[in-house]
């Protein structure tokens, strides 16, 4: 008789970290981006479609990698690395502007495959340009989960890589001081 | 809450209560109500302790963070900040832990179903494991 077994990921998705194979990460995302670019008649109704997408994923994804730590910290440094297999470029500090940040991607690994879009298909990661709790898209979930209000929103800049930029709310920005 | 009892609350990352649960389970109920009314008021209340205390440090268990007459308050705060509210009246600091971190497994389980939505009613299977948690540490 066949016997219906429960699907292994549930049960052994949280016991150990898994790498998918980026072929079929850009297969399942690049059907993702079919599907919204037939319902969406602008670029930047697709930029939205693809931030709503990211939501979901940056929240569980910030429980599952600190969950994976087990050091029982609050510690989300690791995230980045967990999703993309390594840290991210760089990071700067936008000049002449305490509240925003910018991490710079050459090669991000949502884009590997696209050769050239009207839009930055690196959205999904990014996202939220409204700072109300409705924040979209992959780090501003993130950010937005671990407390820290921001806007994000990818560019590309003049020599082709990927700034993912970032506007802190000015809460955040005042609890810094005050911890300080 | 009868004596030795615990009653646990998550209250998620967008501050709205996701669960709530008393160990062991209520027998009558009538008499429980407005007891149970007061005891979340004091759980609500410990949540200004938990906003303050959170910053100050990277654990995410915080240990006891408030008392009211009887009742002990610990907390737990988890990445996404959604935060664990533990009532109880006896002093018993290990247990606590251990059922914090059990809970937070089963919170993380609960978070990577693609089909659960923080607005949306926690499945029964999540009440039960809690439960079983809470017969085991308490």
């Amino acid at each position: 008789m066949l016997k219906l077994r429960r699907p292994p990921c549930f049960s052994q998705l949280c016991a150990a970290q898994r790498v998918v194979s980026q072929s079929a990460f850009a297969f399942l995302f690049s059907e993702m981006i079919q599907y919204s670019q037939t319902r969406v008649n602008t670029a930047d109704e697709l930029i939205a479609k693809l931030e709503d997408a990211g939501v979901g994923v940056g929240r569980r994804a910030l429980e599952l990698a600190c969950w994976r730590e087990r050091s029982s910290k609050r510690e989300t440094r690791a995230l980045w690395k967990s999703l993309f297999g390594a840290h991210a470029d760089s990071l700067q500090k936008v000049q002449d502007s305490d509240d925003e940040f910018m991490i710079v991607e050459k090669e991000p690994l949502v884009n590997a495959f696209i050769s050239s879009a009207p839009v930055n298909c690196a959205a999904f990661v990014a996202g939220g340009r409204t700072p109300s709790p409705p924040e979209s898209g992959r780090l501003g979930r993130r950010l937005a989960a671990a407390q820290f209000p921001a806007e994000v929103s990818a560019h590309d800049n003049e020599e082709g890589a990927t700034v993912l930029l970032i506007k802190f709310a000015p809460e955040v920005l005042e609890r810094e001081k005050r911890q300080a | 809450m009868p004596a030795g009892g615990c009653l646990f609350v998550i209250v998620g990352t967008d501050d709205k209560p996701i669960y709530q649960a008393e160990f062991p389970e209520a027998r009558s109920q009538r008499r429980e109500d407005t007891l149970h009314l007061n005891q979340l008021t004091v759980i609500h209340a410990a949540l200004d302790m938990v906003d303050e205390l959170v910053w100050g440090t990277q654990a995410m268990y915080l240990k006891q963070v408030d008392r009211f007459n009887d009742f002990y308050v610990s907390a737990f705060v988890t990445a996404s900040h959604a935060r664990f509210m533990l009532l109880h009246d006896a002093r018993n600091e290990d247990g606590v832990k251990q059922f914090f971190t059990d809970a937070y497994e089963a919170y993380v389980r609960l978070l990577m179903n693609p089909f659960f939505d923080s607005g949306a009613k926690v499945p029964a299977s999540f009440d039960q494991r809690i439960r079983l948690l809470g017969k085991k540490h308490f």
